[in-house]
């Protein structure tokens, strides 16, 4: 019975959403997980390696295993490493990936890339959609590698169309085991503020997200999606809402700002993600939501009671 | 001062209405209290009182034609631009929001640099402004909202006081939205808005040096002039020309009809204040 069952990788196996995501598909799927920081255990009947994409040893994976289908869901956030392994590790190591997986003819392959791509820039439009062009290389150097591995699945999903590629933009992932840098904050006692700035945003629980991945995944309709909710909420009332003190921080002149977060070093207010806590970066979620029928089923209410709990 | 607090807490419970009479509009908000475009109950109801004395007693305003903005559905409203702040768009937005033939909660477009502002960005923002963005006012208008467009633009609002009622150059940007999207265009014209601060000149370097648009040269205070809105009726125009020039041309129509309308508030005004 379990060999008769679609074979798939899940990358990126340490983090919270893939856990989510291979504990949803193990039932129908052989779970293939990897991680390139550790070897983790996901118990029976999940295979588990740990292996660099960029290593020759990476191949042999493909080798020992016909994969229906990859998710890629491994990144190294900026917070977790410098400049140059990141670039190394998301963008040479999911060029490796594609490559691998047109080499060894996986049918299926899903990217999850950010919003943050499209960079916080004060002249933005609400509503962003999947035609908007990306900025936030213009912004700041450390979003490169977001902007880049976004660029070359894009690039993948045209050239090499027998892949069908689907790249994932989601909005702020939130609730359980998320470490990203808003999730940080909102489960921190104190959270940095700029002061004067409250810019709008979004949120989308991680049981959401694991959802929207494998009803993108399985539907199979190749192409690039923002996912996020209709729903929105000033910076300042997430995190009044999440029950932490705020901690102001002064907000002009901005080369000010960003001496102080350099001087802080707060995991919550990295200096990169300064533009993030002054303007808005709102994405429209309407052509996911309309082509997967996707409706998140947790409301902003439930991610910031959350937070109020853990603390 | 017994007045003057009786009358400030009638000004809050007024508010506490103003929050149920604001729930009966449609505007595309979430369960947090807030639209996409950063639009919340809680931002327009504080903003009310100030926009209340702003409308009733310190500009003591007369607008005429209110029964000309469509009760429903896209509309672009299109006032000229004066007086170096934007209070012609607050005046003409409450005038909208309390019309008593269709009462709307409009949006306003507002210039590219104001979200880069501490305080006023957000707050501009949860009163109903919107970047001045053509991306934005397309969706705008693809969700039926009614926005209030300046199509001079900081040319409008950074005149000096020896241009008044003189409109500066109309960008084509909101007759193109308008004939794309089938959204009626209702001229408005402003009259006392011109007078309230009066700027004698630009100074531009330091403009440049703060990276605002203008940097006026006034008098430190607001006057408080009488001011008066005429909306005049709604034009449609249909999406069936190729060029711009013939685009240029319907924009001089709107721009003619906006003259007319300053005209008649100009014979109507007995002293500018």
């Amino acid at each position: 019975m379990e060999s008769n069952k679609k074979k798939i990788m899940v990358t990126g196996a340490a983090g919270a959403l893939a856990q989510k995501v291979i504990n949803r598909l193990k039932r129908d799927y052989k779970v293939i997980a990897v991680d390139f920081r550790t070897k983790i255990d996901l118990g029976i009947p999940v295979e588990s390696y740990k292996v660099d994409f960029n290593k020759r040893i990476f191949e042999d994976v493909f080798r020992d295993h016909q994969f229906d289908g990859v998710i890629h869901l491994g990144r190294i956030s900026a917070s977790e490493s410098n400049r140059f392994t990141r670039y190394n590790a998301n963008v040479m190591g999911t060029k490796k990936l594609l490559d691998l997986c047109k080499k060894y003819n996986v049918p299926r392959v899903l990217v999850l890339s950010t919003y943050f791509v499209y960079g916080a820039s004060p002249f933005n439009p609400s509503l962003l959609d999947e035609k908007t062009p990306i900025k936030a290389a213009d912004l700041t150097m450390d979003l490169v590698d977001s902007v880049e591995l976004d660029n070359l699945a894009n690039i993948y999903m045209y050239k090499h169309p027998e892949l069908n590629i689907s790249i994932l933009r989601p909005c702020n992932v939130a609730g359980p085991g998320v470490k990203n840098t808003f999730s940080k904050l909102l489960a921190s006692k104190s959270a940095p503020v700029l002061w004067g700035f409250s810019p709008l945003m979004q949120f989308i629980h991680i049981d959401d997200m694991r959802d929207a991945i494998c009803l993108a995944f399985e539907k199979n309709i190749p192409g690039l999606y923002n996912v996020a909710p209709s729903d929105y909420i000033g910076f300042q009332d997430a995190v009044r809402q999440s029950n932490c003190r705020f901690i102001q921080i002064p907000s002009i002149p901005p080369s000010l700002t960003e001496a102080i977060s350099k001087f802080l070093k707060m995991e919550t207010l990295p200096p990169f993600l300064l533009n993030f806590y002054r303007y808005p970066v709102i994405i429209d979620g309407s052509l996911f939501a309309k082509t997967f029928g996707f409706q998140p089923k947790k409301s902003l209410e439930d991610i910031f009671n959350y937070y109020k709990e853990v603390k | 001062m017994p007045n003057r607090a009786s009358n400030f807490f009638k000004n809050i419970v007024h508010s506490e209405e103003f929050e149920e009479y604001l729930q009966l509009f449609p505007n595309n908000i979430g369960a947090a209290g807030y639209d996409p475009w950063g639009f919340n109950i809680k931002g327009i109801k504080n903003t009310y009182i100030f926009g209340k004395f702003l409308y009733e007693k310190f500009f003591r305003v007369e607008a005429f034609g209110l029964e000309n903005i469509p009760k429903e559905g896209r509309v672009l409203v299109v006032p000229n631009h004066s007086g170096q702040l934007p209070l012609d768009g607050v005046l003409a937005g409450y005038a909208m929001l309390t019309n008593p033939y269709s009462p709307r909660i409009p949006k306003a477009m507002v210039e590219r640099f104001f979200p880069t502002v501490p305080f006023v960005g957000n707050w501009l923002g949860s009163v109903g402004s919107v970047v001045g963005d053509p991306y934005n006012c397309q969706k705008l208008l693809e969700k039926d909202e009614a926005i209030i467009v300046f199509p001079e633009g900081v040319r409008g609002s950074g005149k000096l006081f020896k241009d008044r009622y003189k409109l500066q150059r109309f960008g084509n940007g909101f007759m193109h939205l308008a004939m794309k999207h089938e959204a009626p265009i209702v001229p408005v014209g402003i009259v006392g808005c011109e007078e309230s601060i009066i700027s004698f000149a630009d100074i531009k370097p330091l403009a440049k040096l703060l990276g605002i648009p203008y940097f006026p040269l006034a008098l430190p205070i607001i006057l408080p002039t009488k001011v008066y809105i005429h909306f005049g009726r709604p034009l449609h125009f249909e999406n069936d020309i190729y060029h711009e020039r013939e685009v240029k041309m319907r924009v001089n129509i709107i721009k003619k009809e906006i003259n007319d309308l300053i005209e008649l508030g100009l014979s109507k005004r007995k002293s500018i204040f």
